[in-house]
Protein backbone atom coordinates (compact mmCIF):
# COMPACT_ATOMS: atom_id res chain seq x y z
CA UNK A 1 0.00 0.00 0.00
CA UNK A 2 2.93 2.38 0.95
CA UNK A 3 6.39 1.92 0.13
CA UNK A 4 9.16 4.35 1.04
CA UNK A 5 12.83 3.54 -0.57
CA UNK A 6 15.48 5.51 1.02
CA UNK A 7 12.87 8.79 0.47
CA UNK A 8 14.57 12.08 1.55
CA UNK A 9 12.87 15.53 1.94
CA UNK A 10 14.91 19.23 1.34
CA UNK A 11 12.52 21.75 2.25
CA UNK A 12 13.26 25.26 -0.25
CA UNK A 13 14.32 26.79 3.17
CA UNK A 14 17.37 24.22 3.17
CA UNK A 15 15.69 21.96 6.04
CA UNK A 16 16.13 18.37 5.90
CA UNK A 17 13.00 16.93 7.07
CA UNK A 18 13.60 13.45 5.62
CA UNK A 19 16.91 11.85 5.12
CA UNK A 20 16.62 8.33 4.11
CA UNK A 21 13.43 6.96 5.31
CA UNK A 22 12.69 3.67 4.28
CA UNK A 23 9.51 1.17 5.27
CA UNK A 24 7.22 -0.31 3.67
CA UNK A 25 3.14 -0.81 4.79
CA UNK A 26 1.16 -3.44 3.75
CA UNK A 27 -2.91 -3.23 2.85
CA UNK A 28 -4.80 -4.11 5.67
CA UNK A 29 -2.21 -2.71 8.29
CA UNK A 30 -2.80 -0.42 10.80
CA UNK A 31 0.71 1.46 11.90
CA UNK A 32 1.64 4.27 14.10
CA UNK A 33 4.07 6.37 13.07
CA UNK A 34 6.04 8.36 16.72
CA UNK A 35 8.53 10.88 17.27
CA UNK A 36 9.23 13.77 18.73
CA UNK A 37 7.66 16.78 17.30
CA UNK A 38 9.93 17.94 14.37
CA UNK A 39 11.65 14.49 13.35
CA UNK A 40 10.19 13.81 10.39
CA UNK A 41 6.43 11.90 11.18
CA UNK A 42 4.68 15.03 9.46
CA UNK A 43 6.43 14.81 6.43
CA UNK A 44 6.33 11.00 5.81
CA UNK A 45 2.37 11.95 5.99
CA UNK A 46 2.54 15.02 3.33
CA UNK A 47 4.80 12.90 1.21
CA UNK A 48 1.88 9.91 1.53
CA UNK A 49 -0.84 12.51 0.77
CA UNK A 50 1.10 14.17 -2.06
CA UNK A 51 1.22 17.07 -0.22
CA UNK A 52 5.00 17.06 -1.16
CA UNK A 53 7.03 15.49 -3.33
CA UNK A 54 10.45 13.36 -2.44
CA UNK A 55 13.36 15.19 -3.20
CA UNK A 56 15.06 12.07 -3.40
CA UNK A 57 13.78 8.61 -3.04
CA UNK A 58 11.14 6.97 -4.39
CA UNK A 59 7.56 6.75 -2.80
CA UNK A 60 5.00 4.38 -3.76
CA UNK A 61 1.32 5.05 -2.43
CA UNK A 62 -1.74 3.01 -3.75
CA UNK A 63 0.23 1.98 -6.68
CA UNK A 64 1.22 5.52 -7.73
CA UNK A 65 5.14 6.94 -8.03
CA UNK A 66 4.24 10.04 -6.21
CA UNK A 67 7.24 11.49 -7.66
CA UNK A 68 6.28 11.62 -11.26
CA UNK A 69 2.97 11.61 -10.40
CA UNK A 70 1.20 14.66 -13.03
CA UNK A 71 -0.23 17.36 -11.24
CA UNK A 72 -3.49 16.64 -13.00
CA UNK A 73 -3.92 13.46 -11.42
CA UNK A 74 -3.43 14.83 -7.67
CA UNK A 75 -7.31 14.98 -7.31
CA UNK A 76 -8.15 11.83 -8.12
CA UNK A 77 -5.18 10.24 -5.89
CA UNK A 78 -6.22 12.01 -2.82
CA UNK A 79 -9.97 10.92 -3.29
CA UNK A 80 -8.13 7.55 -2.79
CA UNK A 81 -7.31 8.18 0.61
CA UNK A 82 -8.47 9.65 3.50
CA UNK A 83 -6.92 12.23 5.55
CA UNK A 84 -7.66 13.12 9.54
CA UNK A 85 -6.26 16.11 10.90
CA UNK A 86 -5.22 17.15 14.51
CA UNK A 87 -7.03 20.71 13.70
CA UNK A 88 -9.37 18.84 11.63
CA UNK A 89 -10.01 22.02 9.17
CA UNK A 90 -13.50 21.71 9.29
CA UNK A 91 -15.49 24.40 7.34
CA UNK A 92 -17.18 26.79 10.37
CA UNK A 93 -19.69 28.00 7.65
CA UNK A 94 -20.73 25.01 6.50
CA UNK A 95 -23.05 22.49 8.26
CA UNK A 96 -21.86 18.75 9.27
CA UNK A 97 -23.79 17.54 6.43
CA UNK A 98 -21.66 19.47 3.62
CA UNK A 99 -18.19 19.42 5.61
CA UNK A 100 -18.52 15.66 5.38
CA UNK A 101 -20.07 15.51 1.80
CA UNK A 102 -17.08 17.81 0.20
CA UNK A 103 -14.82 14.99 -1.24
CA UNK A 104 -18.08 13.74 -2.64
CA UNK A 105 -18.88 17.21 -4.20
CA UNK A 106 -15.65 17.45 -5.72
CA UNK A 107 -15.70 13.67 -7.14
CA UNK A 108 -18.72 15.12 -8.71
CA UNK A 109 -21.11 12.20 -7.31
CA UNK A 110 -24.82 12.32 -8.20
CA UNK A 111 -26.82 13.74 -5.20
CA UNK A 112 -28.49 11.09 -4.00
CA UNK A 113 -25.51 9.18 -4.26
CA UNK A 114 -24.07 11.35 -1.89
CA UNK A 115 -26.74 12.24 0.37
CA UNK A 116 -26.48 7.79 1.02
CA UNK A 117 -22.70 7.73 2.09
CA UNK A 118 -22.42 10.63 3.55
CA UNK A 119 -25.76 9.73 5.89
CA UNK A 120 -23.83 5.80 6.51
CA UNK A 121 -20.33 7.35 7.31
CA UNK A 122 -22.01 10.24 10.12
CA UNK A 123 -23.80 7.22 11.38
CA UNK A 124 -20.51 5.30 11.92
CA UNK A 125 -19.04 7.95 14.01
CA UNK A 126 -22.22 7.88 15.70
CA UNK A 127 -23.03 11.75 14.59
CA UNK A 128 -26.15 10.90 12.25
CA UNK A 129 -28.39 12.93 14.32
CA UNK A 130 -26.49 16.61 14.43
CA UNK A 131 -26.05 16.65 10.55
CA UNK A 132 -27.74 20.21 10.45
CA UNK A 133 -25.25 21.63 12.93
CA UNK A 134 -22.52 24.09 12.38
CA UNK A 135 -18.77 22.51 13.22
CA UNK A 136 -18.88 25.18 16.32
CA UNK A 137 -22.29 23.76 18.09
CA UNK A 138 -19.97 20.70 18.71
CA UNK A 139 -17.84 19.68 21.57
CA UNK A 140 -13.83 18.79 20.08
CA UNK A 141 -14.22 15.11 19.99
CA UNK A 142 -17.51 15.54 17.71
CA UNK A 143 -15.71 17.85 15.58
CA UNK A 144 -12.74 15.28 15.18
CA UNK A 145 -15.23 12.49 14.50
CA UNK A 146 -17.07 14.86 11.84
CA UNK A 147 -13.04 15.08 10.69
CA UNK A 148 -12.80 10.78 10.31
CA UNK A 149 -16.05 11.01 8.56
CA UNK A 150 -15.36 13.18 6.36
CA UNK A 151 -12.00 11.14 5.69
CA UNK A 152 -14.16 7.50 5.11
CA UNK A 153 -16.93 8.90 2.91
CA UNK A 154 -15.27 8.67 -0.05
CA UNK A 155 -14.86 4.39 1.24
CA UNK A 156 -11.17 5.10 0.69
CA UNK A 157 -8.46 1.80 1.20
CA UNK A 158 -5.58 3.98 2.63
CA UNK A 159 -6.54 6.42 5.96
CA UNK A 160 -3.94 8.78 7.43
CA UNK A 161 -4.25 11.03 10.29
CA UNK A 162 -1.84 13.51 11.63
CA UNK A 163 -2.00 13.64 15.56
CA UNK A 164 -5.71 12.73 15.56
CA UNK A 165 -6.04 12.92 19.36
CA UNK A 166 -3.56 15.87 19.91
CA UNK A 167 -6.06 17.74 21.25
CA UNK A 168 -8.57 15.22 23.25
CA UNK A 169 -8.43 13.68 26.82
CA UNK A 170 -7.58 10.07 26.71
CA UNK A 171 -11.19 8.91 27.27
CA UNK A 172 -12.23 10.71 24.05
CA UNK A 173 -8.55 9.62 22.86
CA UNK A 174 -9.38 5.75 22.98
CA UNK A 175 -12.57 6.35 21.38
CA UNK A 176 -10.98 7.94 18.77
CA UNK A 177 -8.40 5.21 17.70
CA UNK A 178 -11.44 2.57 18.74
CA UNK A 179 -13.36 3.72 15.55
CA UNK A 180 -9.82 3.82 13.62
CA UNK A 181 -9.50 0.16 14.61
CA UNK A 182 -13.10 -0.59 13.29
CA UNK A 183 -12.31 1.17 9.79
CA UNK A 184 -8.87 -1.05 9.81
CA UNK A 185 -11.13 -4.16 10.75
CA UNK A 186 -12.60 -3.84 7.33
CA UNK A 187 -9.87 -3.64 5.92
CA UNK A 188 -8.77 -0.19 5.65
CA UNK A 189 -5.58 0.98 6.03
CA UNK A 190 -4.41 2.69 8.80
CA UNK A 191 -1.61 5.37 8.96
CA UNK A 192 -1.89 7.56 12.44
CA UNK A 193 1.01 9.88 13.56
CA UNK A 194 1.03 10.52 17.02
CA UNK A 195 3.11 11.27 20.56
CA UNK A 196 0.61 9.67 22.40
CA UNK A 197 2.74 6.79 23.38
CA UNK A 198 0.42 5.65 25.93
CA UNK A 199 -1.76 5.05 23.09
CA UNK A 200 0.93 3.23 21.04
CA UNK A 201 2.24 1.01 23.60
CA UNK A 202 -0.77 -0.71 24.78
CA UNK A 203 -2.07 -1.18 21.49
CA UNK A 204 0.07 -4.19 20.21
CA UNK A 205 0.49 -2.44 16.71
CA UNK A 206 3.10 -1.75 14.89
CA UNK A 207 5.13 1.17 15.16
CA UNK A 208 7.66 3.20 13.37
CA UNK A 209 9.85 5.59 15.40
CA UNK A 210 10.99 8.87 13.20
CA UNK A 211 14.00 10.42 14.57
CA UNK A 212 16.10 13.13 13.00
CA UNK A 213 14.72 12.79 9.56
CA UNK A 214 15.34 9.15 9.95
CA UNK A 215 12.98 5.61 10.46
CA UNK A 216 14.80 4.74 13.69
CA UNK A 217 13.07 1.96 14.66
CA UNK A 218 10.28 0.08 12.57
CA UNK A 219 8.70 -2.33 14.97
CA UNK A 220 6.93 -4.57 12.52
CA UNK A 221 6.97 -4.92 8.64
CA UNK A 222 8.72 -7.53 6.70
CA UNK A 223 12.19 -7.40 6.90
CA UNK A 224 12.27 -6.02 10.02
CA UNK A 225 15.69 -6.37 11.91
CA UNK A 226 15.80 -4.03 14.78
CA UNK A 227 16.24 -5.72 18.33
CA UNK A 228 12.96 -4.20 20.29
CA UNK A 229 14.32 -1.36 22.56
CA UNK A 230 12.32 -0.72 25.69
CA UNK A 231 10.09 1.70 25.65
CA UNK A 232 11.77 3.66 28.08
CA UNK A 233 14.92 4.17 26.00
CA UNK A 234 12.73 4.84 22.72
CA UNK A 235 11.46 8.12 24.52
CA UNK A 236 14.91 9.12 25.21
CA UNK A 237 16.95 8.44 22.70
CA UNK A 238 15.72 11.24 20.26
CA UNK A 239 16.57 13.56 23.52
CA UNK A 240 20.34 12.53 23.78
CA UNK A 241 22.69 13.34 21.81
CA UNK A 242 25.23 10.57 22.50
CA UNK A 243 22.39 7.75 21.86
CA UNK A 244 21.29 9.44 18.98
CA UNK A 245 24.57 9.32 17.09
CA UNK A 246 25.28 5.64 18.49
CA UNK A 247 25.69 3.72 15.01
CA UNK A 248 24.42 0.76 16.65
CA UNK A 249 21.15 2.46 18.00
CA UNK A 250 20.57 3.62 14.61
CA UNK A 251 18.37 1.49 12.46
CA UNK A 252 18.20 2.69 8.90
CA UNK A 253 17.23 1.64 5.48
CA UNK A 254 16.07 -1.81 5.32
CA UNK A 255 17.93 -2.86 2.21
CA UNK B 1 -24.33 14.34 -19.59
CA UNK B 2 -26.67 14.97 -17.05
CA UNK B 3 -23.85 15.19 -14.30
CA UNK B 4 -22.07 17.65 -16.42
CA UNK B 5 -25.33 19.78 -16.03
CA UNK B 6 -25.87 18.98 -12.10
CA UNK B 7 -22.36 20.56 -11.75
CA UNK B 8 -22.46 23.45 -13.26
CA UNK B 9 -25.96 24.21 -12.03
CA UNK B 10 -24.17 23.75 -8.80
CA UNK B 11 -21.96 25.81 -8.77
CA UNK B 12 -24.02 28.74 -10.23
CA UNK B 13 -26.43 28.27 -7.10
CA UNK B 14 -23.62 28.15 -4.47
CA UNK B 15 -21.98 31.34 -6.96
CA UNK B 16 -25.82 32.84 -6.80
CA UNK B 17 -26.07 32.07 -3.13
CA UNK B 18 -22.77 33.53 -1.94
CA UNK B 19 -24.00 36.64 -3.72
CA UNK B 20 -27.08 37.19 -2.06
CA UNK B 21 -25.95 36.43 1.43
CA UNK B 22 -23.64 39.53 0.71
CA UNK B 23 -26.01 42.07 -0.53
CA UNK B 24 -24.42 45.22 0.41
CA UNK B 25 -21.18 44.42 -1.37
CA UNK B 26 -22.72 42.64 -4.27
CA UNK B 27 -24.82 45.73 -5.22
CA UNK B 28 -22.10 47.87 -4.98
CA UNK B 29 -20.49 45.91 -7.35
CA UNK B 30 -23.05 45.63 -9.91
CA UNK B 31 -23.73 49.00 -9.34
CA UNK B 32 -20.00 50.38 -10.50
CA UNK B 33 -20.06 47.88 -13.52
CA UNK B 34 -23.21 48.96 -14.38
CA UNK B 35 -22.50 52.32 -14.60
CA UNK B 36 -19.58 51.31 -16.24
CA UNK B 37 -21.19 50.08 -18.87
CA UNK B 38 -24.45 52.23 -18.99
CA UNK B 39 -22.47 55.34 -20.06
CA UNK B 40 -20.77 54.23 -24.00
CA UNK B 41 -24.09 52.12 -24.21
CA UNK B 42 -26.29 55.35 -23.76
CA UNK B 43 -24.54 57.16 -25.72
CA UNK B 44 -24.05 54.74 -28.35
CA UNK B 45 -27.72 54.88 -28.73
CA UNK B 46 -28.10 58.12 -28.89
CA UNK B 47 -25.37 58.29 -31.90
CA UNK B 48 -27.45 55.81 -33.91
CA UNK B 49 -30.29 57.63 -33.51
CA UNK B 50 -28.91 60.53 -35.00
CA UNK B 51 -27.09 58.51 -37.71
CA UNK B 52 -30.82 57.39 -38.30
CA UNK B 53 -32.47 60.47 -38.38
CA UNK B 54 -29.52 61.73 -40.84
CA UNK B 55 -29.46 58.25 -42.97
CA UNK B 56 -31.61 58.72 -44.99
CA UNK B 57 -31.20 62.33 -46.06
CA UNK B 58 -27.38 61.49 -46.76
CA UNK B 59 -28.94 58.66 -49.33
CA UNK B 60 -30.61 61.39 -51.08
CA UNK B 61 -27.80 64.10 -52.52
CA UNK B 62 -30.21 65.68 -54.25
CA UNK B 63 -28.83 68.91 -56.53
CA UNK B 64 -31.09 71.56 -56.69
CA UNK B 65 -30.57 73.41 -60.27
CA UNK B 66 -31.86 77.45 -60.75
CA UNK B 67 -31.86 78.84 -63.82
CA UNK B 68 -31.64 82.51 -64.41
CA UNK B 69 -34.57 84.38 -64.19
CA UNK B 70 -35.84 84.68 -67.42
CA UNK B 71 -34.90 81.80 -69.06
CA UNK B 72 -38.08 80.21 -70.88
CA UNK B 73 -39.93 76.76 -69.61
CA UNK B 74 -39.10 75.34 -72.78
CA UNK B 75 -35.42 75.77 -72.65
CA UNK B 76 -35.12 74.23 -68.97
CA UNK B 77 -37.28 71.07 -70.37
CA UNK B 78 -34.65 70.37 -72.48
CA UNK B 79 -31.85 71.29 -70.44
CA UNK B 80 -33.78 68.57 -67.95
CA UNK B 81 -33.70 66.04 -71.09
CA UNK B 82 -29.88 66.93 -71.45
CA UNK B 83 -29.14 66.37 -68.01
CA UNK B 84 -31.31 62.78 -68.24
CA UNK B 85 -29.17 61.80 -71.00
CA UNK B 86 -25.72 62.32 -68.40
CA UNK B 87 -24.79 58.77 -66.91
CA UNK B 88 -25.48 58.87 -63.23
CA UNK B 89 -28.38 60.26 -62.90
CA UNK B 90 -31.32 58.26 -61.61
CA UNK B 91 -34.30 61.03 -61.77
CA UNK B 92 -34.59 64.82 -63.10
CA UNK B 93 -37.48 66.89 -61.84
CA UNK B 94 -38.69 70.01 -63.65
CA UNK B 95 -40.23 72.55 -61.09
CA UNK B 96 -42.06 75.32 -62.75
CA UNK B 97 -41.64 78.90 -61.54
CA UNK B 98 -45.30 78.59 -61.46
CA UNK B 99 -45.57 75.61 -59.42
CA UNK B 100 -42.58 76.77 -57.17
CA UNK B 101 -44.94 79.58 -56.06
CA UNK B 102 -47.41 77.50 -55.74
CA UNK B 103 -46.14 75.34 -53.05
CA UNK B 104 -44.06 77.95 -51.44
CA UNK B 105 -47.30 79.88 -51.21
CA UNK B 106 -48.75 76.99 -49.32
CA UNK B 107 -45.87 76.17 -47.42
CA UNK B 108 -44.90 79.22 -46.02
CA UNK B 109 -47.75 81.34 -44.82
CA UNK B 110 -46.48 84.42 -47.03
CA UNK B 111 -49.02 84.34 -49.23
CA UNK B 112 -50.69 87.61 -48.71
CA UNK B 113 -47.32 88.94 -49.16
CA UNK B 114 -46.76 86.96 -52.42
CA UNK B 115 -49.71 88.90 -53.93
CA UNK B 116 -48.74 92.19 -53.38
CA UNK B 117 -46.01 91.17 -56.06
CA UNK B 118 -47.10 91.29 -59.67
CA UNK B 119 -44.90 89.20 -61.11
CA UNK B 120 -43.27 85.36 -59.85
CA UNK B 121 -39.97 86.18 -58.55
CA UNK B 122 -38.94 82.39 -58.82
CA UNK B 123 -37.27 81.10 -61.09
CA UNK B 124 -38.05 77.72 -63.15
CA UNK B 125 -35.67 74.83 -61.34
CA UNK B 126 -34.40 71.34 -61.94
CA UNK B 127 -34.10 68.95 -59.01
CA UNK B 128 -31.93 66.24 -60.09
CA UNK B 129 -31.20 63.30 -58.24
CA UNK B 130 -27.84 60.89 -59.40
CA UNK B 131 -27.71 57.23 -58.76
CA UNK B 132 -27.38 56.13 -55.30
CA UNK B 133 -23.96 54.52 -56.81
CA UNK B 134 -22.92 58.05 -57.84
CA UNK B 135 -23.07 59.96 -55.04
CA UNK B 136 -19.12 60.08 -54.20
CA UNK B 137 -17.75 63.36 -53.18
CA UNK B 138 -15.86 63.38 -56.82
CA UNK B 139 -18.93 62.67 -58.72
CA UNK B 140 -21.00 65.12 -57.20
CA UNK B 141 -18.34 67.85 -57.91
CA UNK B 142 -18.21 66.72 -61.77
CA UNK B 143 -21.91 66.58 -61.95
CA UNK B 144 -21.79 70.09 -59.64
CA UNK B 145 -19.01 71.27 -62.14
CA UNK B 146 -21.22 70.15 -65.63
CA UNK B 147 -24.34 71.77 -64.20
CA UNK B 148 -22.94 75.72 -63.54
CA UNK B 149 -21.10 75.60 -67.13
CA UNK B 150 -24.38 76.07 -68.51
CA UNK B 151 -24.77 79.48 -69.35
CA UNK B 152 -28.87 79.61 -68.12
CA UNK B 153 -27.77 78.12 -64.73
CA UNK B 154 -27.93 81.09 -62.00
CA UNK B 155 -27.17 78.94 -59.02
CA UNK B 156 -26.50 74.66 -58.27
CA UNK B 157 -27.36 74.18 -54.48
CA UNK B 158 -25.71 70.95 -53.41
CA UNK B 159 -28.27 70.42 -50.15
CA UNK B 160 -26.90 67.61 -48.78
CA UNK B 161 -23.31 68.95 -47.68
CA UNK B 162 -24.21 70.00 -43.94
CA UNK B 163 -25.71 66.12 -43.83
CA UNK B 164 -21.83 64.63 -44.95
CA UNK B 165 -21.08 67.07 -42.35
CA UNK B 166 -22.93 65.72 -39.45
CA UNK B 167 -21.89 62.02 -40.79
CA UNK B 168 -18.34 62.84 -40.15
CA UNK B 169 -18.69 64.43 -36.90
CA UNK B 170 -21.59 61.56 -35.84
CA UNK B 171 -18.42 59.14 -36.99
CA UNK B 172 -16.02 61.05 -34.67
CA UNK B 173 -17.79 61.10 -31.91
CA UNK B 174 -18.70 56.93 -32.62
CA UNK B 175 -15.25 56.50 -32.30
CA UNK B 176 -14.76 58.02 -29.12
CA UNK B 177 -17.43 56.20 -27.84
CA UNK B 178 -15.65 53.21 -28.52
CA UNK B 179 -12.54 54.34 -27.75
CA UNK B 180 -14.39 55.26 -24.01
CA UNK B 181 -15.92 51.75 -24.35
CA UNK B 182 -13.16 49.83 -24.29
CA UNK B 183 -11.53 51.85 -21.67
CA UNK B 184 -14.78 51.30 -19.18
CA UNK B 185 -14.68 47.79 -20.57
CA UNK B 186 -10.83 47.33 -19.14
CA UNK B 187 -11.91 49.23 -16.27
CA UNK B 188 -15.05 46.05 -15.25
CA UNK B 189 -12.22 43.52 -16.02
CA UNK B 190 -10.64 44.99 -13.48
CA UNK B 191 -12.99 45.49 -10.87
CA UNK B 192 -14.39 42.06 -11.24
CA UNK B 193 -11.02 40.75 -11.20
CA UNK B 194 -10.36 42.04 -7.90
CA UNK B 195 -13.79 41.34 -6.09
CA UNK B 196 -12.88 37.72 -7.19
CA UNK B 197 -9.43 38.29 -6.18
CA UNK B 198 -10.59 39.25 -2.69
CA UNK B 199 -13.17 36.62 -2.70
CA UNK B 200 -10.62 34.19 -3.34
CA UNK B 201 -7.98 35.22 -0.28
CA UNK B 202 -11.60 35.25 2.11
CA UNK B 203 -12.14 31.44 1.29
CA UNK B 204 -8.86 30.23 1.26
CA UNK B 205 -8.90 27.65 4.01
CA UNK B 206 -12.24 26.46 2.51
CA UNK B 207 -10.42 26.40 -1.20
CA UNK B 208 -7.05 24.36 0.67
CA UNK B 209 -9.63 21.91 2.55
CA UNK B 210 -11.52 21.40 -0.89
CA UNK B 211 -8.28 20.63 -2.83
CA UNK B 212 -6.61 18.49 0.24
CA UNK B 213 -9.98 16.45 -0.53
CA UNK B 214 -9.67 15.63 -4.32
CA UNK B 215 -11.04 19.07 -5.68
CA UNK B 216 -9.66 19.43 -8.67
CA UNK B 217 -8.71 22.80 -10.20
CA UNK B 218 -11.90 22.95 -12.05
CA UNK B 219 -14.15 22.40 -9.46
CA UNK B 220 -12.31 24.47 -7.16
CA UNK B 221 -12.71 27.66 -10.43
CA UNK B 222 -16.20 26.69 -11.05
CA UNK B 223 -17.70 28.92 -8.15
CA UNK B 224 -15.54 31.66 -8.97
CA UNK B 225 -16.35 31.89 -12.59
CA UNK B 226 -19.76 31.83 -12.08
CA UNK B 227 -19.75 34.44 -9.48
CA UNK B 228 -17.80 36.68 -12.57
CA UNK B 229 -20.52 35.78 -14.52
CA UNK B 230 -22.87 36.79 -12.72
CA UNK B 231 -21.71 40.09 -11.41
CA UNK B 232 -21.19 41.15 -15.30
CA UNK B 233 -24.71 39.69 -16.29
CA UNK B 234 -26.40 41.76 -12.97
CA UNK B 235 -24.04 44.69 -13.83
CA UNK B 236 -25.15 44.62 -17.79
CA UNK B 237 -28.59 44.31 -16.46
CA UNK B 238 -28.64 47.38 -14.18
CA UNK B 239 -27.32 49.12 -16.87
CA UNK B 240 -30.02 48.27 -19.56
CA UNK B 241 -32.30 49.31 -17.47
CA UNK B 242 -30.88 52.26 -16.75
CA UNK B 243 -29.86 53.01 -20.23
CA UNK B 244 -33.39 52.52 -20.73
CA UNK B 245 -35.01 54.48 -18.40
CA UNK B 246 -33.02 57.90 -19.49
CA UNK B 247 -33.79 57.41 -23.12
CA UNK B 248 -37.17 57.11 -21.72
CA UNK B 249 -37.41 59.92 -20.11
CA UNK B 250 -35.09 62.10 -22.64
CA UNK B 251 -37.45 61.45 -25.61
CA UNK B 252 -40.43 63.41 -25.08
CA UNK B 253 -38.61 66.75 -24.51
CA UNK B 254 -35.98 65.64 -27.49
CA UNK B 255 -39.09 64.64 -29.70
CA UNK B 256 -40.33 68.11 -28.76
CA UNK B 257 -37.46 69.95 -29.67
CA UNK B 258 -36.56 67.98 -33.24
CA UNK B 259 -40.48 68.52 -34.07
CA UNK B 260 -39.89 72.70 -33.10
CA UNK B 261 -37.02 72.62 -36.16
CA UNK B 262 -39.35 70.02 -38.47
CA UNK B 263 -37.39 67.05 -37.75
CA UNK B 264 -38.78 63.47 -37.03
CA UNK B 265 -35.54 62.64 -35.27
CA UNK B 266 -36.83 60.36 -32.18
CA UNK B 267 -34.14 58.78 -29.09
CA UNK B 268 -34.62 55.12 -29.58
CA UNK B 269 -34.86 53.18 -26.19
CA UNK B 270 -32.62 49.71 -26.85
CA UNK B 271 -34.11 47.17 -28.48
CA UNK B 272 -34.22 43.33 -27.26
CA UNK B 273 -31.28 42.81 -29.52
CA UNK B 274 -29.12 45.45 -28.26
CA UNK B 275 -30.03 44.89 -24.80
CA UNK B 276 -29.30 40.90 -25.53
CA UNK B 277 -25.61 42.37 -27.32
CA UNK B 278 -25.30 44.33 -23.80
CA UNK B 279 -25.98 41.24 -21.39
CA UNK B 280 -23.30 39.15 -23.72
CA UNK B 281 -20.84 41.77 -23.16
CA UNK B 282 -21.46 42.12 -19.56
CA UNK B 283 -21.41 38.78 -19.12
CA UNK B 284 -18.14 37.78 -21.07
CA UNK B 285 -16.74 40.72 -19.08
CA UNK B 286 -17.29 38.86 -16.04
CA UNK B 287 -16.18 35.50 -17.17
CA UNK B 288 -12.84 37.41 -18.59
CA UNK B 289 -12.20 39.21 -15.44
CA UNK B 290 -12.72 36.14 -13.05
CA UNK B 291 -11.19 33.48 -15.14
CA UNK B 292 -7.63 35.78 -14.68
CA UNK B 293 -8.15 36.25 -11.27
CA UNK B 294 -8.89 32.51 -10.82
CA UNK B 295 -6.32 31.52 -12.99
CA UNK B 296 -3.53 33.82 -11.31
CA UNK B 297 -4.66 33.52 -7.63
CA UNK B 298 -5.85 29.88 -7.15
CA UNK B 299 -2.65 27.90 -8.34
CA UNK B 300 -0.99 30.02 -5.78
CA UNK B 301 -3.47 28.02 -2.44
CA UNK B 302 -1.30 24.91 -2.25
CA UNK B 303 -3.46 22.71 0.64
CA UNK B 304 -0.60 22.42 3.76
CA UNK B 305 -1.38 19.60 6.07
Amino acid sequence: MIRFDRVSKRYPNGREALNGASFEIVAGEMVYLTGRSGAGKSTILKLIALLERPTRGIAVVNGRNTGTLPARKIPAFRRELGVVFQDHRLLTERNIFDNVALPLYAAHMPLREIDKRVRAALDQVGLLNRATALPLELSVGEQQRVGIARAVVGKPKLLIADEPTGNLDPELSADIIALFRRFNDVGVTVVIATHDIDIVRNSGLREIIVADGRIHQDSGGRESASPQLLPVMRADIGADPALRDDPGLRIEAKR
Amino acid sequence: MTGWITRHVQALLFAAGRLARAPFSTAFTVLVIAIALTLPAAFGLFIDSMRNATGELASAVDMTVYFKSGTPLEQARQLAGRAREREGIANVEVISADDALKSFREQSGFGAALDALNENPLPHALVIRPKPDATSTAQIDALHRYLIAWPEVELVQVDTQWVQRLEAILDLLRRLILGTAALLGIGVLAIVGNTIRLEIWNRRAEIEVTKLVGGSNAYVRRPFLYTGLLYGLLGAGLAALLVWTALALLANPVGRLAASYGSAFALQTPSLREVGILLAIGAGLGLLGAWTAAARHLSRITPRA
